[in-house]
């Protein structure tokens, strides 16, 4: 799988602020415990069990096999870097892997917190396309595999949070507007509000990177995929991205000189930084992004800013120089990639 | 009843079961004092308190034989420990699952080998029906009309459609 491979599509609806959407259902073999009460036999067992149902022969997707006891812990932060796994299960010990599809956009995460996560990703708001991808993917899956299932609370989890459809949608936000008109609570209010979940760049547990905002339902229970479905890609995120926009609209308005300013000083600076962490690199990539759908920047294309937040993560950087860095070297070498990717045109 | 040993009223009665025979004794508070058998009324209460609480609620299993998670583990970290909790932990894993779920009750959605049940179909139909008579009230006809096409939708399809994509 490469980067190129995972480019995100240019036309992909509301790319302005909707980075990329997810799909993900989460399921459990019948008969073994949840993965933190299963014991190394029983998830190995687990593995077992899931494996058959990814062969290429009636699986929907074609998919290379990860063991994450076995790959090295670059690997491992590499593959969450990607968003192919969360970092949880990179921290895990024990048994555990993850398939990846050839194009780097669908992943099955084995022993997480579930024995099985499956996980679709497109860029700008797709989640329909991501659900319609993972849904035959767990149609294959159960042909091979009885999932864990009560007639009552529907497919069951180890945390109730995730009960019923075991179904989650979520949406990678570029809110950097609401952040400077201070207008981001009112959000999470409203969010709180509609059952929604907000977190940072890097899943849960973080804290917004870039100003970059992941929001997902909270509630799995008592409604049809279709419906969940219908009221996140319909009614909740269309609502936070028209905010967004009037958000950004309103700055332009009150003072587009100011705007103009901030942008162009964060890209002289990306453009001859020598070295730099990637906190401040997120932060000034952020306001880039503002500015490229502002139309404050033309020679610097949307899509290879929207990769650039992957690739200067400390693994990718490492990655890509096939050595481990130190940390002077890591930020010398996004320096290096920075100026490269967004030399004027 | 009578002190067995003077005409005083008995207040304290014990029964012994020993090698198959069975005794009854009752002593007034002075000879049941004269005899060493504590008398329960003079008892501190927070004394009796305690007992009550030591004692195990019947609550069903207080493990799960399935993984040998306990309720008080299950609550602590608010994970199940396999499928089985959902149902020895019965009522505590639904107050736990409602209220995660914002309320909801049961499942509605896929099942495993097909679409949606027939039973998740008429639910899905009752709640669409609500949902509409909500739209139209509030004059959100738009929605009212996408709430009426899922509907008829829903009803069009064939029983048998259970084992084909919703």
């Amino acid at each position: 799988m490469t980067d190129q491979e995972r480019t995100p599509d240019t036309d992909a609806p509301d790319n302005d602020v909707v980075l990329t959407s997810r799909a993900r259902i989460a399921r459990n073999v019948a008969g073994i415990p949840f993965v933190h009460r299963a014991d190394e036999v029983q998830r190995k067992q687990a593995i077992e069990r899931v494996l058959p149902s990814l062969n290429p022969s009636t699986c929907s997707e074609e998919t290379e096999w990860f063991d994450l006891e076995s790959i090295t812990a670059l690997q491992r932060r590499v593959l969450f870097e990607k968003n192919l796994i969360s970092r949880q299960h990179a921290d895990l010990r024990g048994p555990r892997g993850v398939a990846v599809a050839r194009d780097g956009n669908l992943s099955m995460m084995v022993n997480e917190e579930d024995h099985v996560r499956m996980h679709a990703i497109a860029p700008g708001l797709q989640p329909g396309k991501c659900f319609e991808r993972v849904r035959q993917l767990d149609k294959s899956a159960e042909q091979k595999i009885e999932w864990a299932f009560h007639q009552r609370w529907g497919y069951q989890t180890a945390c109730p949070t995730n009960s019923g459809t075991g179904v989650r949608f979520s949406a990678m936000l570029h809110l950097p507007a609401l952040r400077l008109t201070r207008e981001l609570e009112k959000v999470r209010q409203a969010a709180k509000d509609l059952h929604l979940a907000v977190r940072g760049y890097y899943g849960e547990g973080s804290e917004s990177s870039g100003h970059f905002y992941q929001v997902s339902n909270q509630v799995t229970l008592g409604c049809s995929e279709q419906e969940l479905l219908d009221r996140f890609m319909k009614t909740i995120v269309p609502g936070i991205v028209n905010y967004e926009r009037s958000a950004r609209q309103a700055l332009l308005r009150r003072d587009q000189i100011a705007i103009e300013d901030r942008v162009q000083r964060d890209l002289a600076i990306l453009r001859s930084a020598r070295v730099i962490k990637v906190d401040e690199a997120m932060r000034r990539l952020s306001t880039i992004r503002l500015g490229v759908c502002l139309d404050l920047v033309q020679d610097v294309p949307l899509d290879r800013l929207n990769r650039l937040f992957q690739q200067i993560q400390s693994g990718q950087l490492q990655q890509t120089a096939a050595r481990s860095l130190t940390p002077p070297e890591s930020q010398a070498a996004r320096a290096t990639l920075l100026r490269e990717q967004l030399a004027g045109q | 009843m009578k002190c067995d040993q003077c005409d005083r009223p008995a207040i304290v009665h014990q029964v012994i079961i020993s090698n198959g025979t069975h005794r009854e004794t009752h002593l007034c508070e002075l000879h049941a004092a004269e005899a060493g058998v504590p008398n329960p009324s003079k008892q501190p209460v927070h004394q009796l308190l305690a007992k009550v609480a030591q004692k195990p609620k019947p609550t069903g299993l207080a493990t799960c034989p399935g993984c040998g998670a306990t309720l008080a583990k299950i609550r602590k970290t608010s994970l199940f420990g396999c499928p089985q909790c959902y149902d020895i932990f019965e009522e505590a894993a639904g107050i736990m699952i409602e209220s995660a779920q914002a309320g909801a009750t049961r499942h509605v959605g896929r099942v495993p080998g097909g679409a949606e049940s027939d039973e998740a179909r008429r639910h899905e139909s009752r709640r669409l029906v609500e949902e509409l008579d909500r739209a139209v009230h509030a004059e959100q006809y738009e929605r009212a009309a996408e709430l009426k096409s899922r509907l008829s939708q829903l009803d069009n399809q064939h029983p048998h459609a259970d084992r084909e994509e919703s």
